[in-house]
C-alpha cells in the first residue's frame, strides 16, 4: 500500500514519517515516532490506554488515523516528565498515592486527567468521577487513582466540593 | 528505621509513570509480525487449509508443518482425571472459536493480517458442546475419546456419617447456583516475542506471562530441545490474574518459529483474541444441601459442584483446578461436622477454563454465604447470628477436608464489620426507601483465604507438575549493594518494593540500595510465579531467610573487624555496630571481595546466600458488606457503600495491600453485575469486545472502605497471610445477599451471577 508522507508534532518534537492511510495514529506513534508508551489495551476505542492530547482535544489514538494528525500537534505521556526524568506534580501524585499496579493503562489515565486539569472548569467529585470513567484499569478499582487526580488537583487550585 | 509496614510509594511506578516501562509488544522493533488464524467454528475436520501465492518472506505455518512437535497435555493423578491433549497447532479437528488453526508471519501485523484474511481455511462444522446441560446429555458428542461423557475430572469427598446428619436435622436448606463465564481481562493482553540469537544458537522469549520458569520447562519439553538453550523473560507485565500462568499453545509456535527461521517473530494479541481465545473461569452450577439444627448449628452440607472447563486442560494446574478447589474449600471457615461432595469438570467446546483471580471461592463464598441468609430465614435467626454460631473459633481447626485452619479471626472480622456497617441505622433507611418505592439492600460475606501454599498442598492435588516452593538467591556487590533474585514473577504487586523492605529490615540498609530481580529464567533460580496470593508469604518468606543468612555473614565479618563477637554486631543504618563503633557495610563489602586475604577464612570470597521457602499455608480471613439500591423497574443496581474487614496478617506495605483490596473488590462487583462471557448455542462467543463484554469503571466502583486486622499465624515467616484474592472472593457473596435483602418484599433471591437488570428484571416479574 502506497505511504503519505506526514508530520506529527509530538512533545514539541517533529517526526517526518510515511505511513499508508490505513495506519492509525497509535500505531505511527509507537512504531513509527518510537513512542512506546502510548499503549494498545482494545483498539476498539473502549479502554483509553491510548489516550493522547491531540492538538488539546483528549483523544483515543487508536481511533484516529495518523494522517488526521498530519499537521498537528499531539502530547503523550512521555512528554509529562522534564527531561531528566523528574516527575511532574500528577505523575508524582500518582506515585505516592498508589494510583497503579501494572502500569498498563497509566498513560492513558494520565493524560486523560492532564486534560482534565487543563481545562477552565473546576473539578468536582462528580466531574471527576465522570471524566475518568472515560478509561478502564484492571488493578486499582480506581480508588487510588480517582484519589491521585483529586490530590493533584487541589494542588494547583482546581478542586471543589460539590455544591 | 523499621521498613517493613509502612506505605513506601513503590521502586516500580516512576518508569511506569514516565511512559517507559518496557511492556513485550514495545519490544517488538525488527521482529516479523505473526498472525493466528483461529477456527471460526467451535466443533469441525479441518479439510484443506490453502493459501494463495504467498508475498516473498511471507510464511504460512499450520499443524503439518510441526512434525515431532509434542502436545500440551498436563497430569493430574487423583480424581479420575482424563489427560486430554491440546496440539500447538491441530491437524484433524478444531474444538472451539478461536483455537489457533495456523499462523501467518509477514513484515509487519498489518500485511500479516492482509495475509491471512486470503487464507483458506476449509472446515467441516460439527455439533459442538457448549453448556454444562449440553456436556450432561446421553448420547451428546464426545470432544475427546480418552474423556467419555465428557467427563475430565471426577472428585469424591464422602463421609459415612453424612447421611446420619441429614436425618436429624431440624431443618434442611437447599440451593442451586450458578455462576456465569468471566475472562480475567488483563489490560494488557497476551503477547510473545521469540528472539534466535545467532552467536549462540540460544532463543529469547518475552512474554507477558506469570510463570516463567514453567512456561521455558514447558515449551522445551514440547519442542524437544535443551532448556538452557530457552531463555523466558517476563519485562513489564500488564496484570494476569491467574489467565498469564497457562501454557498457551502461541508460545511453543512463536518459539519453534526462531528456532526453524533463525530470527525475531512477535505476536501481539488484541482484545477479541483475548476475550475469545485466552482462557475463561467460574462457568459453574452448584448443587447444595445444608443440614441445620433448630438452633441454627450447622450439622452438615452436601454440594454437587460442575464446572464447564472448556475444550482443553491448561497446563500446569489443569482444568481440575476449579472444581477440585470448590471440592476442597466448601467448608469455609465454618465448623462443619461433616461433608458429602462430588465434583466434576465438563469438557465443552468452548475456551478452555485456567485460574483466574480467587479460582472457584467467589463461586463457593457465592453459595456458602446465599445459604447462611436462606437458613437464617427459614430458621428464624438473624443472619449474623448464625454465621457467628457456625464460625471456627478454636485454632488450628482441621475441615472435614484435610486443610488446617490456622490462627484467625473470622468472628472478630465479622463483629468488626457489623459494627462499622451499623446495621440498625441501614434498617432505618431502608424502612424510609421502601415506603417510597425504592428497594435498599445490605449484604454479609464472610469467608477465609486459603494462601501462601506451598508444595505439600499442591501435590495432595496429584499434579503432574508440583508448583509451591520459591528459592531466592541474594548477594551483596562489592560496592555494597544487594541483589535479590527471586524465582517468583510479579505483574504489577509490587513485589519488588515490598520484598526490597523486608530485606532492608534485616540488613539493615535502605531500601533504594536493594534491587529485586525477577522474570528471567537466565538471571533468576527456578520458581515458580505469582499466583495464588503467595508472594509476600512465600517469596517473602524465601527473601526474609536469604536475607538472614546475608546478615550473618556481614556479622561474621564485622566481628572480626571490629573485634567484637559476631553476636554482639547490630546491622543498622547502613553499617555494622559493635557498641559505639561502626564500620559500613560498603566497606565489609569491598574488604571481602577485594581484599579477602583479611576474611576469606571466615565465609570464603563473597557474599552470596540462596534460601528457599515451602511452606503449609495459611488462610488470611475477611468480612465483606455491601449496601445496593436495586431499581425494580429496570433492574438496575447501584452500589451505595463497600466495607471491607481484612485480616491478611503482618502487612507488609499497606499502601500495596490496600491497592490489592480495592482491585479485588472492584473485579468481584464486576463479578456480580456486570461480566459474562456469552457463547451462542452453535458456540460462538458473543462478547469479542469490552464493549460487549464488560469490565466496571470509576462510575461503577464506589468508594470501598477498609478496616485491617492484623492477626499472628504461626504458619508464616514474614507474618503476611496474602490477600491478592480476597477482593474478588467476597463481593460476589456481599453483592448478591445485599440484592436479595433489597428484593426481600418480592420475595425473591439472587442464584445466578452476574446479577444483570435483565435477570433481576425477570425475578421481579415472575414473583409478580
Amino acid at each position: 500500500m502506497t505511504k503519505t508522507p506526514i508530520r506529527l508534532t509530538v512533545n514539541g518534537v517533529p517526526h517526518d514519517i510515511a505511513v499508508e492511510p490505513r495506519r492509525t495514529l497509535a500505531d505511527a506513534l509507537r512504531d513509527d515516532c518510537g513512542l512506546t508508551g502510548t499503549h494498545l489495551g482494545c483498539e476498539h476505542g473502549v479502554c483509553g490506554a491510548c489516550t493522547v492530547l491531540l492538538d488539546g482535544e483528549v483523544v483515543r489514538a487508536c481511533l484516529h488515523f495518523a494522517i488526521q494528525a498530519d499537521g498537528r500537534t499531539i502530547r503523550t505521556v512521555e512528554g509529562l516528565a522534564t527531561p531528566d526524568g523528574t516527575l511532574n506534580p500528577l505523575q508524582h501524585a500518582f506515585w505516592q498515592h498508589h494510583g497503579l499496579q501494572c502500569g498498563f493503562c497509566t498513560p492513558g489515565f494520565l493524560m486523560l486527567a492532564t486534560w482534565l486539569l487543563e481545562q477552565e472548569e473546576p473539578v468536582d467529585e462528580a466531574r471527576l468521577r465522570h471524566v475518568l470513567s472515560s478509561n478502564l484499569c484492571r488493578c486499582t478499582g480506581y480508588q487510588n487513582i480517582l484519589t491521585a487526580v483529586r490530590a493533584a488537583a487541589q494542588a494547583i487550585g482546581k478542586w471543589t466540593e460539590a455544591a | 528505621m523499621n521498613w517493613t509496614g509502612r506505605r513506601l510509594p513503590r521502586t516500580e511506578d516512576p518508569a511506569l509513570l514516565r511512559g517507559e516501562g518496557a511492556f513485550t509488544a514495545d519490544l517488538a522493533a525488527g521482529a516479523r509480525a505473526v498472525r493466528f488464524l483461529r477456527s471460526p467454528y467451535a466443533a469441525g475436520r479441518i479439510l484443506s487449509i490453502t493459501a494463495p501465492d504467498l508475498p516473498p518472506g511471507a510464511l504460512l505455518i499450520t499443524g503439518a508443518d510441526l512434525e515431532g512437535v509434542g502436545a500440551i497435555r498436563p497430569e493430574l493423578f487423583r480424581f479420575n482425571y482424563r489427560a486430554i491433549a491440546q496440539p500447538v497447532l491441530p491437524r484433524e479437528r478444531v474444538h472451539f472459536v478461536g483455537q489457533p488453526v495456523a499462523a501467518v508471519v509477514a513484515a509487519t501485523p498489518e500485511e500479516a493480517e492482509d495475509i491471512a484474511e486470503t487464507i483458506l481455511l476449509d472446515i467441516e462444522p460439527e455439533d459442538p458442546v457448549v453448556t454444562i446441560d449440553d456436556a450432561l446429555r446421553p448420547g451428546t458428542p464426545t470432544l475427546h475419546a480418552e474423556a467419555p461423557g465428557n467427563l475430565v475430572v471426577d472428585g469424591t469427598i464422602r463421609h459415612p456419617d453424612c447421611e446420619a446428619a441429614f436425618a436429624r436435622a431440624d431443618r434442611i436448606v437447599e440451593l442451586t447456583l450458578r455462576s456465569g463465564r468471566q475472562n480475567a481481562t488483563p489490560m494488557e493482553a497476551r503477547a510473545g516475542l521469540a528472539a534466535y540469537d545467532r552467536a549462540t544458537g540460544r532463543i529469547r522469549l518475552t512474554a507477558s506471562c506469570q510463570m516463567p520458569h514453567m512456561l521455558r520447562t514447558g515449551i522445551a519439553t514440547l519442542l524437544g530441545m535443551a532448556e538452557a538453550d530457552l531463555q523466558i523473560v517476563a519485562p513489564d507485565v500488564g496484570g494476569g490474574f491467574g489467565q498469564k500462568m497457562a501454557l498457551f499453545p502461541e508460545y511453543p509456535l512463536l518459539v519453534w518459529l526462531a528456532r526453524r527461521h533463525r530470527g525475531s517473530f512477535c505476536w501481539v494479541e488484541d482484545r477479541n483474541e483475548n476475550l475469545i481465545a485466552s482462557a475463561h473461569s467460574r462457568e459453574q452450577r452448584h448443587h447444595l444441601r445444608a443440614a441445620f439444627a433448630a438452633d441454627g448449628t450447622l450439622l452438615g452440607l452436601e454440594a454437587d459442584i460442575l464446572a464447564n472447563t472448556g475444550a482443553f486442560s491448561c497446563y500446569p494446574t489443569t482444568c481440575g483446578v476449579e472444581p477440585l478447589m470448590a471440592l476442597a474449600e466448601y467448608p469455609g471457615p465454618y465448623r462443619l461436622p461433616t461433608y458429602a461432595a462430588r465434583a466434576r469438570a465438563l469438557a465443552t467446546n468452548t475456551c478452555p477454563a485456567a485460574p483466574y483471580r480467587g479460582v472457584s471461592r467467589p463461586v463457593v463464598t457465592f453459595g456458602l454465604e446465599r445459604l447462611m441468609d436462606r437458613a437464617a430465614a427459614a430458621l428464624g435467626i438473624d443472619p449474623v447470628a448464625l454465621r457467628r454460631r457456625n464460625l471456627v473459633t478454636e485454632f488450628p481447626h482441621v475441615t472435614p477436608t484435610g486443610l488446617t485452619l490456622d490462627q484467625a479471626s473470622y468472628v472478630e472480622a465479622l463483629d468488626r464489620a457489623v459494627e462499622a456497617a451499623d446495621i440498625p441505622a441501614f434498617r432505618t433507611r431502608q424502612q424510609a426507601a421502601r415506603r417510597e418505592g425504592r428497594y435498599l439492600g445490605l449484604g454479609l460475606a464472610v469467608f477465609n483465604e486459603r494462601t501462601g501454599y506451598g508444595t505439600p498442598a499442591f501435590a495432595a492435588r496429584g499434579m503432574g507438575i508440583v508448583p509451591g516452593y520459591e528459592v531466592v538467591d541474594i548477594a551483596m556487590t562489592p560496592a555494597g549493594e544487594v541483589e535479590v533474585r527471586i524465582g517468583a514473577s510479579p505483574h504489577g504487586q509490587g513485589l519488588r518494593t515490598a520484598l526490597a523492605q523486608l530485606a532492608a529490615d534485616r540488613l539493615g540498609l535502605d531500601p533504594s540500595r536493594i534491587r529485586v530481580i525477577h522474570g528471567d529464567t537466565d538471571r533468576t533460580p527456578y520458581g515458580w510465579g505469582s499466583f495464588a496470593s503467595r508472594g509476600a508469604v512465600i517469596a517473602g518468606g524465601a527473601t526474609q531467610l536469604a536475607a538472614d543468612k546475608l546478615a550473618a555473614r556481614l556479622r561474621r565479618a564485622a566481628a572480626r573487624l571490629l573485634q567484637a563477637e559476631p553476636e554482639s554486631i547490630a546491622l543498622r543504618d547502613g553499617a555494622a555496630w559493635a557498641g559505639e563503633a561502626s564500620i559500613p557495610l560498603t566497606e565489609i563489602a569491598r574488604r571481602v571481595h577485594q581484599r579477602s586475604e583479611q576474611l576469606s577464612d571466615l565465609d570464603g570470597f563473597n557474599l552470596a546466600e540462596t534460601a528457599q521457602y515451602d511452606p503449609g499455608g495459611t488462610f488470611s480471613n475477611a468480612c465483606h458488606v455491601a449496601e445496593v439500591e436495586v431499581d425494580a423497574e429496570t433492574g438496575h443496581v447501584r452500589v451505595l457503600r463497600f466495607l471491607v474487614v481484612e485480616d491478611a496478617g503482618r502487612l507488609l506495605n499497606p499502601l500495596i495491600a490496600d491497592g490489592q483490596v480495592h482491585g479485588g473488590v472492584a473485579q468481584g462487583i464486576a463479578n456480580a453485575l456486570l461480566e459474562e462471557v456469552l457463547y451462542a448455542p452453535d458456540g460462538n462467543p458473543l462478547t469479542g469486545s469490552l464493549a460487549d463484554y464488560l469490565p466496571p469503571s470509576a462510575a461503577e466502583i464506589p468508594p470501598i472502605e477498609i478496616i485491617h486486622m492484623e492477626t499472628e499465624s504461626p504458619e508464616t515467616l514474614t507474618g503476611a497471610k496474602g490477600l491478592g484474592e480476597g477482593g474478588t472472593i467476597g463481593a460476589p457473596a456481599a453483592i448478591a445477599n445485599a440484592i436479595s435483602d433489597a428484593l426481600a418484599p418480592f420475595g425473591v433471591d439472587i442464584t445466578e451471577l452476574p446479577a444483570t437488570p435483565a435477570r433481576i428484571r425477570a425475578l421481579i416479574r415472575n414473583a409478580r
